[in-house]
């Protein structure tokens, strides 16, 4: 019965942080709306036992990748939408067929998805047995993927700074050095 | 226990963990006050009561009776949001926060925290990430240049050195196997050949300490990296254009900050609340609160006479020493670390 | 005792907001966070799934995802401030010459 209510009462912050993410017009908003939903996801991961991965979310998730959004938010000084031709005709078609759509899958889902229930901390993922598969079974997509994070690093450096500054700061260390 | 029972003992705990942290949040307040005067040459305040005791108390009724006003175009509700999200992150990590044994009151046996979380330094590490967002807003809502300019070096310099901070720590995990705070200060019991306490920063993680010791003073916006909020620099940073309570609030949160990584520092580093015990019972079950106490005062202690000491760092200076020095460091640290106890299982 | 597609709904309600959110906003910087927010919904169905089959490797996945995510939003906002910095305008209905 507690698992029920707390779910429902985070299931209800999530869908109306992502339902105010569509509403507002503000991105400043839609973002601090968006840091909501992921806090009372990480909710839900821990009713569902997944500890490590709730602990992740708030961390990473949140906490950096949120933090970025905010800051190009200030840097861009992104004002208030403003709602063209093509916004309206995509509001007027896709907001009733993506409502259709998404009660068909609820019923199906709700329905005859064949699935059980799940006690609260059904699957405990305490983060040495996460370590474990990372490091042995995973091992492969774990280097993998720390590859590609080195790569988004770089574009990324190389992308936002200002054109010729990579250029201009190798000189300047040829001309130090 | 039941449910019930468990829910009084939570709120009594919660009441008498805020009630220490604000007061401890007003008296490290005071303490600064007195020792940089102190290193200055200079008295600090003493008029306010013997040694200037009352002076937080003096402090608070002025913040009260100032007046609270909201700038024109300000976005309003950013505005009055951002110190009481700083605020309530900068107070809510104390929850997971160990400072005893297990004691026996009125016949409930209960931990000296508020809860035992088996990822507690994973929640300690989240909510400091979800900091910056009280930092951040406030610069930006305050629709001043100053403000978002003081606000965004601030956040960019937190988000930082919260890499070194966590890759810091890693050391001392591996050393304990454990998440959980009272399991890391629990590895830290004992002494090694009878007198040399076995705490973690005797045990190889003096590196990792002074890493940690660096981060924190970037974390917590202190000497010798606060210029986002020197006097002589951007104004005031991202608090400029906020007075009266809200400003206390921010204040707050920062002395709250310091606390807290003191908290972190010795539960990690310097074994928590292990210190010798002796005398009766009922002083065997208060002593470990008393050692905890003087292990973070003596790290407030470092903290403030750092600040008395040291000047402060450029912002590229600043950022330079976090990405190019501390962050190989700390990895660095974590590889030494992990392959000594791999070698040595 | 929650039925897992409750989780499955929950997941489907994020995911349906996030492709609502990619096709009627014309901030460029909302049509990411709406990618952000299918990539937390399928993250849901994923844990979701995991306790309910009792395979771990579903949290696993959780954790590429979010790397994924993570290395996809650092590039992707800093195309965004290069975008801005020449054509000066978030609107992606105004970015739709080659030539500016």
């Amino acid at each position: 019965m507690l698992h029920l209510i707390v779910f429902s009462v985070f299931g209800l912050v999530c869908a109306a942080g992502a339902v105010n993410l569509l509403v507002q017009r503000h991105p400043i908003n839609s973002a601090l709306s968006l840091v909501v939903v992921m806090g009372s996801l990480a909710v839900e991961y821990l009713l569902l036992g997944a500890e490590f991965v709730a602990a992740v979310q708030v961390i990473v998730y949140a906490g950096a990748i949120m933090v970025l959004f905010v800051f190009v938010i200030m840097l861009l000084n992104a004002g208030e939408e403003d709602r063209t031709k093509g916004s309206r005709v995509a509001m007027l078609f896709g907001i009733p067929g993506v409502l259709i759509g998404s009660v068909l899958v609820a019923w199906v889902l709700l329905e005859r998805s064949g699935t059980g229930n799940v006690a609260v901390g059904a699957l405990p993922g305490p983060p040495k047995v996460i370590g474990w598969l990372l490091f042995h079974d995973f091992l492969l997509p774990f280097e993998v993927t720390s590859v590609l994070v080195l790569i988004a690093i770089m574009g990324a450096v190389v992308l936002a700074s200002h054109p010729g500054a990579v250029q201009q700061s190798t000189q300047s260390d040829k001309r130090e050095g | 226990m039941s449910l019930g029972e468990f829910i009084l003992v939570s709120i009594v705990k919660i009441v008498i963990a805020i009630g220490i942290l604000l007061t401890a949040v007003a008296y490290t307040v005071w303490l600064e006050r007195k020792v940089v005067g102190h290193i200055q040459n200079r008295w600090g305040p003493t008029r306010v009561g013997p040694f200037g005791l009352l002076q937080p108390l003096a402090d608070g009724v002025k913040f009260i009776f100032k007046e609270d006003l909201l700038p024109p175009h300000v976005f309003k509700p950013l505005y009055i949001a951002a110190p009481m999200i700083a605020l309530i992150f900068a107070l809510t990590s104390i929850s997971v926060i160990p400072i005893g044994n297990w004691i026996t009151v009125f016949g409930i046996h209960t931990p000296l925290e508020i809860t035992d979380v088996n990822i507690g330094l994973l929640v300690v590490l989240g909510i400091t990430s979800l900091g910056v967002y009280g930092v951040a807003l406030a610069g930006w809502s305050s629709n001043s240049k100053y403000s978002l300019l003081g606000g965004l070096r601030a956040s960019a310099q937190m988000v930082s050195y919260e890499i070194s901070l966590g890759l810091s720590l890693v050391g001392v995990l591996i050393l304990a196997g454990s998440f959980s705070l009272r399991d890391i200060v629990d590895a830290q019991g004992g002494t090694f050949w009878g007198f040399i306490p076995r705490w973690n920063i005797f045990q190889g993680q003096i590196v990792a300490f002074f890493i940690y010791l660096m981060a924190a003073y970037a974390e917590t916006n202190r000497v010798p990296f606060d210029l986002p909020e020197a006097e002589t620099e951007l104004v005031a940073g991202y608090h400029t254009e906020y007075s009266a309570m809200k400003f206390a609030m921010f204040f707050m949160a920062e002395y709250a900050n310091m606390i807290t990584v003191a908290c972190l520092a010795t539960l990690l580093f310097l074994g928590g609340w292990h210190g010798p015990l002796f005398g009766p019972p009922f002083l065997q079950a208060i002593l470990p609160v008393f050692w905890f106490a003087i292990k973070i005062f003596a790290f407030l202690f470092l903290y403030i006479w750092v600040r008395g000491t040291l000047p402060r760092f450029r912002y590229d200076q600043l950022m330079a020493f976090g990405w190019k020095f501390l962050l190989p460091l700390a990895i660095a640290n974590l590889v030494i670390t992990a392959l000594i106890v791999a070698l040595r299982a | 005792m929650v039925p897992l597609s409750y989780y499955l709904v929950l997941s489907g309600i994020l995911f349906a907001c996030g492709v609502t959110g990619f096709l009627i906003k014309r901030n460029i910087i909302t049509i990411f966070m709406s990618i952000e927010l299918m990539l937390n919904g399928v993250n849901l169905s994923f844990v979701a799934f995991a306790a309910q089959w009792h395979a771990l490797s579903g949290q696993v996945f959780v954790f590429f995802v979010m790397v994924v995510a993570a290395a996809e939003s650092a590039v992707g906002l800093a195309i965004i401030i290069a975008v801005y910095r020449t054509r000066e305008t978030l609107n992606v209905d105004r970015v739709n010459l080659l030539k500016l």
